[in-house]
């Protein structure tokens, strides 16, 4: 019995040998996830971008901006000059936080009036939201105790002085099933249509059929085509699907428009498919073309801003994310559907995933090949 | 009359290795030509070559007319390829494979043409059967069928009757002879002898090289060999003695009897005569 067991556990390990692409896979692939994952990841995300409007530049005002950044939650990117302009950058998601501070703040202070800072925190991701707004009031206070000292000492308030008043926009009730549903969205389409597409092609070359097809007057553009068609088909109904039960169940009803909504999440299937296809072009067999999809599939959920807040990862994570389909889908759907942003808000989602798009459609085909050579 | 196919010097490298050597073949319109030689000796790539699924190192020429390597497209548009692997998706039906082709190459009147390849098939009562619930014989005709439905003027057969029981084989040969009656121009590519004999022509080929073409009967012919039968008791058994014998190319055991061949003529009688005399009947062939 151990005789014949050894000779089916030798024939393995050689077969396994032979499939260099898997093996690397296997050993490569935890590795690179276990650094790349183990650095990026953050629940307690720090360096947030965050915009402030100052409309009164004294001692006291800086005194607090630069305790909120001295939290380490805020990162001051941004200086709109007006209100409009600092609701769009929270609208396209460019910042997290948008600190305003009245013109009248220092005088009301030094009046013994009450005195309000102002912060709108865009709360789709209420894990982003949360944690940064409850650090800021003491945050404030205590530096406003040691800094005006001497002189100033007379301006040093009593406890409550300063009125922080916060805003959760898009998500005030801190819900993280409105974060989440959309989110899943893109997190489901990626997983089923890159993997649908990479094996619909790799099928072919292991049951023998590719051959036969090449050898007939097919051009390589209406294999592409014609392959991910069906699916697009497939996703659509996926997609409905989701939002339904999402309204039925979850109450998340979109905000924004149901067309622009359907127009991102076609081009989103596009890119997915077009990838998908891309993976069939460079493996072999399918299980390789379902652990390339893998390679693509955790990203997508990891660093797209799903389950972590994208803003919360180190830059260069950010940079990853930025390169994935589904980072921009993520914030295009949370855009539409959270914060009822319209084409121009998400005009930069589309645009990176139209980019994306064609250099993955010119890698495909250039890789595809209409011989056997 | 036309060539169907006329290709000179093909050459193909996989690396270091040249798998097909400066083959030349000319084929004319409706013949049958067998393409004969051992594994690996590069039918199937000279095959492929000629059908523009590979681009050739060296060499080139025409295949009905158009050129191998600009005009690929025009050439899989008039050309069926039938791969030594089945090619057909084992999870339609016959009749789902078949339309698929049909579309594939852009034919009008779909349902008649594939009614008629069932009917010629024989297989109309099966149409709605998965193909891969086919077994081989029926497969390799099928593919065929599939091969021929954009009626092509040339017919490129990989081995398509490898594995198949002798009364399918006789059948497909049947089917190929009524395509060549057609006008179609067939090369088929075969280990067995008997088919080898069923083609106008043959092209034999080794190591990537082309050794000899003609008819079955001229490359007897050519080859220059003479051969004997020996008869008796235990004549089979005498391959080993025989073979290392000087004179003799081969001795090969056939049933109870025993092929030698050599050839010079003298040379083997004399590698025989010792054995003749142990009461055994030898006759020249």
């Amino acid at each position: 019995m151990w005789q014949r067991l050894l000779a089916i556990i030798v024939k393995e390990i050689q077969q396994l040998r032979r499939d260099r692409l898997t093996f690397a896979m296997m050993f490569g692939v935890p590795i690179m996830q276990l650094l790349l994952f183990g650095y990026a990841i953050d629940t307690d995300p720090h360096n947030l971008p965050t915009a402030v409007i100052s409309a009164d530049d004294t001692t006291v005002t800086r005194t607090i901006v630069s305790a909120l950044s001295s939290t380490g939650y805020m990162r001051f990117t941004h200086r709109p000059r007006s209100e409009a302009e600092a609701n769009a950058l929270l609208q396209q998601g460019k910042v997290q936080f948008v600190v305003t501070i009245p013109s009248d703040f220092t005088r009301r202070l030094v009046r013994g009036e009450r005195a309000q800072v102002l912060i709108d925190a865009d709360a789709t991701d209420p894990v982003a939201a949360g944690t940064p707004l409850a650090a800021a009031q003491p945050a404030i206070e205590q530096a406003l105790r040691r800094d005006l000292i001497g002189p100033l000492a007379g301006l040093n308030p009593k406890a409550g002085g300063v009125e922080l008043v916060l805003q959760r926009r898009y998500n005030p009730e801190g819900k993280a099933r409105l974060n989440v549903v959309p989110g899943l969205l893109a997190v489901i389409l990626t997983m089923t249509m890159v993997m649908m597409t990479a094996l619909a092609v790799t099928r072919e070359r292991e049951r023998g059929t590719m051959e036969n097809l090449l050898a007939m007057p097919v051009k390589p553009l209406e294999v592409m085509i014609g392959k991910i068609l069906p699916y697009i088909a497939i996703g659509s109904v996926q997609v409905a699907v989701i939002l339904l039960i999402s309204r039925l169940l979850f109450d998340v009803v979109s905000e924004g428009s149901i067309a622009l909504l359907c127009f991102g999440t076609a081009l989103f299937i596009t890119v997915n498919l077009a990838i998908g296809f891309t993976i069939s072009t460079v493996t072999q067999n399918q299980l390789q073309a379902m652990q390339a999809s893998l390679f693509i599939l955790l990203p997508s959920i990891l660093l797209s801003g799903f389950m972590f807040p994208f803003r919360g990862m180190p830059e260069w994570a950010q940079w990853l994310g930025e390169g994935l389909p589904a980072t921009h889908f993520m914030r295009l759907v949370r855009g539409i559907m959270l914060k009822g942003a319209d084409f121009a808000d998400i005009s930069g989602n589309l645009l990176a995933l139209g980019a994306i798009l064609l250099m993955v459609s010119a890698l495909a085909i250039s890789r595809y090949k209409v011989t056997l050579d | 009359m036309a060539r169907a196919i006329d290709v000179h010097d093909l050459v193909k490298r996989y690396g270091k290795r040249t798998v097909v050597d400066h083959v030349s073949l000319a084929i004319e319109q409706g013949r049958i030509c067998g393409f004969l030689g051992p594994n690996g000796s590069g039918k199937t790539t000279t095959l492929r070559l000629i059908c523009g699924l590979l681009t050739p190192d060296g060499g080139g020429g025409t295949c009905l007319g158009h050129d191998l390597v600009r005009e690929r497209d025009a050439i899989k548009r008039q050309a069926g390829y039938m791969t030594q692997r089945f090619g057909l998706y084992e999870d339609l039906t016959i009749r789902e494979n078949l339309e698929f082709v049909g579309r594939v190459y852009g034919l009008d009147h779909l349902k008649d043409r594939v009614g008629k390849s069932l009917e010629r098939l024989g297989l109309e009562t099966r149409q709605r059967q998965l193909v891969g619930t086919l077994s081989g014989g029926w497969k390799q005709r099928l593919a065929l069928a599939a091969c021929v439905l954009h009626e092509p003027k040339l017919l490129l057969l990989d081995e398509p009757t490898a594995g198949v029981d002798p009364k399918a084989r006789r059948a497909f040969w049947d089917e190929i002879h009524s395509y060549a009656a057609e006008g179609i121009t067939v090369l088929v590519s075969t280990h067995y002898m008997d088919e080898a004999e069923r083609c106008h022509e043959i092209a034999y080929i080794a190591y990537g090289e082309l050794m000899a073409r003609g008819s079955a009967a001229e490359i007897i012919e050519q080859s220059g060999l003479s051969a004997f039968i020996a008869r008796g008791p235990g004549a089979d058994r005498l391959a080993p003695q025989l073979r290392d014998a000087p004179g003799v190319t081969a001795a090969a055991a056939f049933g109870a009897t025993l092929h030698v061949c050599g050839p010079d003529r003298d040379a083997l009688v004399r590698a025989i005569e010792p054995f003749r005399r142990r009461s055994r009947t030898c006759s020249s062939i």
